[in-house]
């Protein structure tokens, strides 16, 4: 049960933004209370950034990628609510953006973060593809953090046309260096992608599926774990179900993707 | 006029788009070696210029420096061949230059003024040997000429000036007035009136069709007659569109020969959903049906779903990517404006349009002038349409269907369907109802408008012929929807802020309005309030114009402040633009004078009614005769790449079906990735339940038996919802026929042959109908490469989507074989029916008997399923329908990735067995250990064929091979054709 006192979390709406009803109802099951907020009302200051611990930039299509996807919407927070976002990022607290959500995290500089200038340091290209790609994918983590904890992997879809990460090769390795890779693409029986589609479906750089802040309070993850919380979202369920039925063993509800929203309530918890 | 302009180019460092898109163009044929892509904005402002370090910083916000570089007021530098710009024409909707200027106004704090604008456009910068006809190609690849504007620049050319700064701005100058119509004309001269429009005073010209017809201009005429005076452009023009084939649906109001005095909805499809209303009493699961923008049913005891399934042909014909984009944002609006409110949650898209390897020459106009668009930029452009509309709009959009047929090419068929949810009562008052009352105030919500779409309505009541307008096409802007969709379904409506809504769509505001001033019984509008895109429009084309993405709401006086108020704070205009009052009268005022004032009641009901006549139509084909193949090998592989069967999964992939986090059973299912006719929604996280979708539809039997190939409409749409568990009593039903040259006595016959099957099938199963809309000239007339007279006409189309409940999802069942050693069966009966079958068509033979239905024995067939199904005896279902048995196995193995080794029974030629379409059946597998209880529900009704397992897919008859595949070869068949889109 979520007391009023416990921490909750700011979960940015508006202007194209849609994953928020989803990604308000995996932090609600993870044990955690969140407010979807415009953010013309954090602009117009009906609602103060200072009142949460985490803020999530869900996924989405804000400003219909136009301008380069999340470029737009960055520039809207950048020009307006840059100061409370920095403050908000040198408390204790944690920023989630998925999706529409890292996009808009890349153009913030918010990742990776190396130092407090916040240039723009990597970017989510167009998929190689050229459009958008909807399907599900393992992820890997790729570091022990506080995002990854006790995950072995998982399985959730992606669903996005600008997903291709990109970076210079010095930042590739620095990220690299100090672990700040979270989660890679990888095959079904978790072995490197190395770049193969549809494994690694957008021809992202090193696989990699999503990346922490160098102080690794922020996380930006291109795949949605909010939409695959049951079971019964898994791409091959019917199959495992099956399997399941056949070994008399009970259906989970759960799947394993709620971990990663776990972590992020078990952080407020300590 | 903006007199500063800058123009800022985008580019990336290493675009990795750059070897799909070179690719792309080269297998359409174009010898590009390299084809780059840049950005461009062009900043257009007259209060205020930039400074060169002002331009930088909005070079900087439109780009992304880790990747791209732009520069300003400077060509882009690059080795190639050829420059391309491709940039909108004046008036068109251009997003991403909005997007852009809001950045900038953001940026510096300043708003952009009445004539000041950012304009987007792409300039395409080609490498490789072009020559004069192959760089024609690649332009009219790149850019529709009826939206688009193209400028192109050799190297040389382009020298170091570049392309040269384009301000595509609307420019009006007079201002407009209402003008009167003199009616009292001789019959052929008020008949011109209706075919081509009223003459605009100024330039001469006709305005456009209005399609009326002769008997409906007098009805018009006396009623004016009797009013004393002449009617103004605009009474004509409102009465044009509220009486249009399209809004009024006068082929299926009238009454039609002796038999069905009521006409055909009434007769069937009305009687139908009243008839099963009745029958089902206390489980009655209709709670909204016919009378608003969507149709609703019971979801659970706090929520119901609402569904609707529009067309949108014409313009897609014309601008495939604007017409299917339009026609989706556009069903969405029926979901908001249904009630007081639902939120869209799962999109449904279906395509009609000819092979996309075929390139036929046809043309609008003679000597070979204005050509159609080929079928594979037909259906290209239909496929990114509502990829951006849906992906766009955070719905997911799992369900849907391409369908390809030669007589498609000059007027695609394009379905587009959403399915919303809303809780039953709010507030203490159920949302499913709406109520205008005279004193409140008419709110004009959305987008501004523009000319866009005029004449919308009535252009697609007539078929398309070479004076169709232009103006019939529009780009939509989803995120601006998506700006007032969530503010009204997601806070107003739970506010309770206003007291009705509806869309604006055909007609726009003179529909919307007049049709919720039925509600309080009258209207006020002042038209001079309507935002414009652009000055100097006339009032008739404010009123009729049909700019999308806006809803029209009613808001009580005492609420109107709160209710602008949080517009605002969202950023959605919003405009009060009248009042409705009880006058009885549709009054609308321009600059103080009234320009229209009907009775409410000539406005709706005052058309004349027809009475139709139909002449039978019978097929008479020769028996079709050909030998049976030794061996089905080849012919496994050649149906299996048939593209009424193959993959079409990068349609799958590219629209996103799992927004919302309600993906059960999705567009392709199984390892082996084969599409599914049905898919599974959650669409209530707190709840097990789902809601299941599918669709039939078979154009191939409509001109053998139009009776039977609606009953088989209904059976597929059935049976693909009873195959994944969800039980024949919650599913309903909507209907949209496509029909072609309706005034033709055998097509009206054909329609009532269907329509009759439609009301015995939904009678039938117990299946109400919910909603449907019609579409009755579906033809195409223009000219042949000698310039001779071509009328093409769609086959007679009928789509049914079925929609119903799930109870319990993780009791749903998926078309993929799952485990070797498991039992497949063929349940329900085959018969010796390949009439229209994708056999014969892959034969290239017509005729043949059309499959028929027992509807009781389907109806019993289909109850044992769900009951074995809510008993988990079933491993996999799929419904058999296009390419038969053979298929339906074959699609189970490769879903599966898993062989199976099956006998089929002797009696039949074994062709005819595994191809015939016969109706009502399923291939189930099931697991060894539930084979008694899985037989002792269906009985005899349940036919053993063999095994899964193995790698290979082995059919034989009476002992000896008819097929040996490997599975992954038929995998591979079954993707190859749309392999490389």
């Amino acid at each position: 049960m979520v007391r009023a006192n416990n921490p909750r979390a700011l979960i940015m709406s508006g202007y194209g933004i849609n994953s928020e009803m989803e990604t308000a109802e995996a932090l609600r099951r993870a044990g955690m209370a969140s407010d979807i907020v415009h953010i013309n009302d954090l602009i117009a200051g009906e609602r103060s950034l200072s009142d949460y611990r985490l803020m999530v930039f869900p996924g989405g299509f804000s400003y219909g990628d136009d301008t380069g996807a999340g470029n737009a919407y960055a520039n809207r927070v950048r020009n307006n609510l840059w100061s409370d976002v920095k403050e908000f990022l040198a408390g204790d607290n944690l920023v989630l953006g998925i999706c529409n959500g890292f996009q808009i995290l890349a153009n913030l500089g918010l990742v990776p973060a190396f130092d407090q200038d916040r240039p723009r340091e990597i970017a989510l290209m167009p998929n190689r593809k050229g459009v958008l790609e909807c399907r599900f994918v393992t992820l890997k983590p790729a570091a022990d953090n506080l995002w990854t904890k006790g995950i072995s992997h998982l399985y959730c879809p992606v669903s996005h046309g600008e997903g291709n990460f990109s970076c210079s090769e010095e930042t590739l390795k620095r990220i690299e260096r100090e672990e700040m890779v979270a989660f890679r693409y990888c095959r079904d029986d978790l072995s490197p992608a190395g770049g193969e589609y549809p494994y690694n479906p957008n021809g992202a750089l090193a696989d990699i599926a999503g990346i922490t802040s160098a102080d690794g309070k922020v996380l930006g993850l291109m795949p949605h774990p909010e939409r695959a919380m049951e079971f019964v979202n898994l791409y091959d369920w019917p199959v495992r179900k099956e399997r399941l039925k056949r070994e008399g063993k009970p259906l989970p509800t759960e799947s394993m993707n709620m971990q990663f929203f776990r972590n992020i309530v078990a952080y407020f918890g300590e | 006029m903006a007199s500063h302009v800058h123009r800022i180019e985008v580019r990336y460092s290493h675009d990795p788009r750059l070897q799909t898109r070179t690719e792309r163009f080269r297998s359409l044929g174009i010898p590009v070696r390299e084809l780059h892509l840049v950005d461009v904005y062009t900043v257009a402002t007259s209060q205020r210029d930039f400074t060169p370090e002002e331009l930088s910083q909005i070079g900087a916000q439109l780009s992304n420096p880790v990747v791209q570089h732009y520069s300003v007021d400077r060509p882009t530098e690059a080795a190639f061949d050829y420059a391309i710009e491709v940039g909108f024409l004046p008036g068109v909707t251009d997003n991403a230059g909005t997007t852009a200027r809001q950045t900038i106004e953001d940026y510096f704090g300043f708003r952009f003024g009445e004539g000041e604008a950012v304009f987007s456009s792409q300039l395409y910068l080609a490498a490789g040997d072009l020559t004069p006809e192959t760089l024609q190609r690649l332009t009219t690849a790149l850019a529709n000429p009826l939206v688009n504007r193209v400028h192109v620049r050799s190297r040389e050319e382009y020298g170091k000036t570049g392309m040269d700064p384009i301000t595509p701005f609307v420019r009006l100058h007079d201002l407009q007035a209402a003008g009167t119509v003199d009616l009292d004309l001789p019959d052929p001269e008020l008949a011109r009136i209706g075919k081509e429009g009223i003459v605009d005073p100024k330039t001469g010209e006709r305005r456009g069709p209005l399609a009326l017809d002769l008997a409906q201009l007098h009805a018009i005429r006396d009623y004016f007659r009797e009013l004393g005076r002449r009617p103004t452009d605009v009474e004509l023009e409102s009465l044009a569109q509220t009486w249009s084939e399209h809004c009024k649906h006068t082929i299926f109001a009238s009454a039609m020969d002796d038999d069905v005095p009521r006409g055909l909805y009434k007769t069937c499809i009305q009687a139908a959903t009243n008839t099963v209303r009745e029958a089902k009493g206390d489980d009655d699961i209709c709670v909204s049906v016919f009378t608003d923008n969507s149709g609703a049913i019971v979801f659970d005891d706090e929520h119901l779903v609402t569904c609707k399934v529009e067309t949108h042909n014409s313009p897609s014909a014309l601008d495939p990517f604007g017409g299917a984009l339009t026609g989706i944002v556009g069903v969405n609006r029926d979901t908001i404006g249904f009630g007081l409110g639902a939120r869209p949650c799962i999109n449904i898209y279906g395509y009609c349009v000819g092979d996309p390897d075929t390139e036929p020459a046809l043309f609008r106009g003679k000597n070979r002038t204005n050509p159609i668009l080929s079928p594979r930029r037909i259906f290209e452009g239909v496929v990114r349409g509502v990829d951006v509309g849906g992906n766009c709009s955070g719905i997911p959009t799992p369900q849907g269907w391409c369908y390809f047929h030669d007589r498609y090419v000059g007027k695609p068929l394009v379905f587009a369907g959403t399915v919303g949810v809303m809780p039953r009562a709010r507030n203490g008052k159920p949302l499913h109802e709406k109520q205008a009352l005279p004193g409140d105030l008419i709110v004009m919500v959305g987008g501004r408008v523009g000319k866009d779409g005029i004449h919308g309505a009535t252009f697609s009541s007539e078929a398309l012929d070479p004076a169709s307008p232009v103006t019939a096409v529009q780009i939509g802007d989803p995120i601006t929807q998506k700006k007032f969709s969530d503010v009204i379904v997601k806070e107003a409506r739970d506010l309770d802020l206003y007291r009705s809504i509806t869309d604006n769509g055909a007609g726009g505001i003179s529909c919307s309005v007049a049709e919720m001033a039925r509600e309080s019984g009258g209207c006020h509008v002042l038209l001079d309030r309507v935002p414009l895109k652009y000055p100097g429009m006339a009032p008739w084309e404010i009123w009729i114009s049909e700019s999308q993405e806006r809803m029209t709401l009613a808001v009580p006086e005492e609420k109107v402040e709160a209710f602008m108020d949080l517009m605002k704070r969202r950023e959605v205009e919003a405009t009060v633009i009248g009042r409705f009052t009880d006058t009885g009268r549709c009054v609308v005022e321009y600059n103080g004078e009234a320009v229209m004032d009907v009775d409410l009641d000539f406005l709706h009901d005052g058309l004349p009614k027809k009475h139709l006549v139909t002449k039978p139509v019978k097929a008479a084909y020769p028996e079709p005769d050909f030998p049976c193949p030794d061996r089905l090998d080849d012919l496994l592989l050649a149906m299996l790449k048939r593209k009424n069967i193959c993959s079409k999964e990068f349609i799958s992939t590219r629209y996103d079906h799992t927004v919302q986090g309600g993906h059960i059973l999705g567009p392709v299912q199984g390892a082996g990735r084969v599409q599914t006719p049905a898919t599974l929604t959650k669409v209530v996280p707190g709840s097990m339940k789902g809601v299941g979708l599918s669709q039939g539809l078979f154009p191939s039997y409509s001109e053998l038996d139009p009776y039977r190939m609606a009953l088989a409409a209904i059976d597929a749409a059935i049976r693909g919802l009873v195959a994944i568990g969800v039980p024949m009593e919650t599913i309903a039903l909507l209907d949209n026929f496509c029909w072609c040259s309706s005034d033709a006595p055998g097509r009206l016959w054909q329609l009532k042959q269907a329509a009759f099957g439609c009301r015995d099938g939904a009678v039938g199963f117990g299946t109400p109908f919910i909603s449907g809309k019609d579409s009755m000239y579906n033809d195409f007339s223009g000219f042949d490469a000698d310039s001779n007279p071509v009328k093409v006409s769609v086959p007679p189309t009928l789509l049914i989507t079925s929609i119903g409940v799930h109870p319990d999802v993780t009791t749903a069942v998926s078309m993929d074989a799952k485990f070797g050693g498991d039992l497949v069966y063929v349940v329900g009966e085959t018969r010796e029916e390949l009439g229209g079958s994708e056999y014969l068509a892959h034969l290239g033979i017509e005729g043949g008997t059309v499959p028929s239905l027992d509807i009781e024995a389907a109806k019993a067939r289909y109850e044992r399923m769900t009951d074995t199904i809510e008993k988990k005896l079933v491993a996999s279902a799929f419904p058999v329908t296009h390419g038969g048995l053979l298929v339906a196995l074959a699609k189970v193995a490769i879903a599966g990735r898993i062989g199976m080794d099956l006998a089929i029974p002797g009696g039949m030629r074994p062709d005819t067995y595994l191809l015939s379409e016969s109706l009502g059946r399923l291939v189930v597998t099931v697991a060894p250990s539930d084979r008694e209880s899985f037989e002792e529900i269906f009985g005899s009704d349940a036919h053993l064929i063999g095994r899964v397992g193995g790698t290979a897919f082995r059919v034989s008859a009476g002992g000896k091979t008819l097929i040996e595949q490997p599975v992954t070869a038929m995998e591979t068949a079954y993707k190859a054709p749309f392999g490389g889109y």
